[in-house]
């Protein structure tokens, strides 16, 4: 599998749309720290910047690049290598270069404003988005052979989780202010793994006391060891379960 | 060598094989004919592994090739219509098919040097025509030196001059009793190079005969007079 990864992770580098991304990602952060004047609002900014162009560019990259792997896929099918090796080439390559991408582009300047604590949560919290949006575009790919169909779902996915998700939260939370749901949208926030990873983050920034009652209650879940742990889990979840099914699904896969 | 046992493979409602029942020895050049559209290709695929039968069994040398992969390595498979990673050049594909393979191996750089790809080692697949893509399918079918060949329309597309090569170089491998199994169209290309002839037509084998007792059936000299004689005589 080492010698196929080697050939995908080239082939990434050689298209230079991920070397622009981490530009992209170095420029959004050392502006976001220079334009605040502290640090906790610094990482605040980015935060906002890196849940909306992260999930993006993951799902998208990754979706055209796995249709753009149709030849490559092909070619190595008539070889002796198991298809599992093939599928698990091609994400652990994205996840690669793209977690690189990130760690480079964003996590320098992160370290050097932001205290250890926070960067390090933010750094966890950015790479586990991209893998999740790596993985979800692996679900997408492999559910149509049309790639303007898997690029379209792959959009709107993206779309729901970045932007739809967070209005029907405001939606529900309107017409249900007369009941006790602050319990209920700690479930509702596992429903997206941006939303999740936006909760995780502010906790740490410790303005969770700007989101009221509701806030308190985040706190009082995610802000335990336990409920850190739970929450990671379910964010390891959201990779896990999109992918294992593109897995099976590529493996009965006609070519 | 090669037994493939009631295979069916549906595309949706299209019925594209039915009940496919096979067995390919050592040292036979079968020829697999029929009209556009009637599996031949989806027959080949579903041996690569590379389409999925509904139903039936494909065994390689007595073992399921669903269990193990390791078959394909004693298979060199020629694409009819090669599709590579078309910013890589050729030298890179090539380079690439050797690693991952990682034979031990001498390479059987034959066609290699007939067809001079050393002058082409810069070119972008991309970039290739037709035929140039076919000669590259057709290197590195034969480089591991694989105990059988399939090989769908090998000729297509190819000059004269590199498709004489190509048909010296089969007749080469089959006397080293080799496997091999040729889909063309061209039925008179294949008069000097076959021992069987198999005949599809939607889906369905018609009959898999040595080519001897086919000419002898149907009293012509040639194999394409012969399917022509026998088609004739269904429609009849």
């Amino acid at each position: 599998m080492i010698r196929i990864l080697k050939f995908v992770i080239i082939d990434i580098l050689k298209n230079k749309v991920v070397i622009v991304y981490t530009l992209m990602l170095a420029l959004f952060s050392w502006s976001a720290f220079s334009l605040e004047d502290n640090a906790t609002k610094g990482v605040l900014t980015l935060l906002n910047l890196i849940l909306l162009t992260v999930p993006l560019v993951s799902i998208l990259f990754s979706t055209i690049y796995i249709y753009n792997s149709g030849e490559f896929i092909e070619l190595l099918a008539s070889h002796p290598i198991k298809r599992k090796k093939i599928w698990n080439s091609l994400f652990f390559g994205l996840t690669i270069s793209l977690v690189l991408a990130f760690l480079l582009g964003a996590g320098i300047p992160i370290f050097l404003f932001a205290d250890i604590g926070k960067a390090v949560m933010m750094l966890a919290v950015g790479t586990l988005i991209t893998v999740i949006f790596i993985a979800i575009a692996f679900f997408s790919a492999i559910m149509s052979r049309d790639k303007a169909k898997g690029i379209g779902v792959s959009i709107l996915l993206w779309l729901y989780f970045a932007l739809l998700f967070d209005g029907l939260v405001l939606f529900l939370t309107f017409q249900f202010s007369d009941y006790p749901i602050e319990k209920g949208m700690v479930v509702l926030a596992a429903f997206s793994p941006i939303d999740m990873a936006r909760i995780l983050m502010l906790l740490q920034l410790d303005v969770s006391a700007m989101m009221g009652y509701t806030g308190a209650i985040f706190k009082n879940f995610f802000g335990t060891s336990a409920g850190l742990v739970i929450s990671f889990f379910i964010l390891f979840l959201w990779i896990f379960i999109p992918y294992r099914i593109s897995l099976s699904r590529f493996k009965h896969k006609n070519l | 060598m090669i037994e493939i046992s009631d295979v069916n493979k549906h595309f949706g409602k299209l019925h594209i094989l039915k009940n496919i029942r096979l067995r390919l020895k050592e040292g036979e050049c079968i020829a697999l004919i029929g009209p556009n559209g009637c599996g031949k290709t989806t027959l080949i695929k579903s041996v690569l592994g590379m389409v999925l039968p509904n139903s039936g069994e494909i065994t390689f040398d007595g073992k399921s090739i669903n269990k193990d992969i390791q078959y394909r390595t004693h298979i060199g498979y020629m694409p009819q219509i090669g599709r590579y990673p078309e910013n890589m050049t050729i030298g890179q594909i090539i380079n690439m098919v050797k690693q991952i393979r990682n034979s031990h191996e001498a390479y059987d750089e034959d066609l290699y040097e007939k067809f001079e790809i050393e002058k082409l080692l810069d070119k972008r697949m991309g970039t290739l025509s037709g035929g140039t893509t076919q000669k590259v399918s057709a290197v590195l079918a034969f480089l591991f030196q694989p105990k059988v060949l399939i090989l769908d329309e090998p000729t297509a597309g190819l000059d004269p001059l590199s498709a004489e090569f190509l048909k010296e170089k089969i007749i080469q491998e089959q006397k080293k009793g080799k496997l091999i199994l040729i889909t063309s169209h061209l039925l008179s290309e294949l008069d000097d190079l076959i021992s069987q002839v198999i005949f599809m037509q939607e889906g369905e084998m018609l009959f898999h005969k040595d080519v001897a007792v086919l000419k002898q059936e149907t009293g012509t000299d040639k194999i394409s007079k012969a399917i022509i004689q026998l088609l004739k005589q269904d429609k009849a």
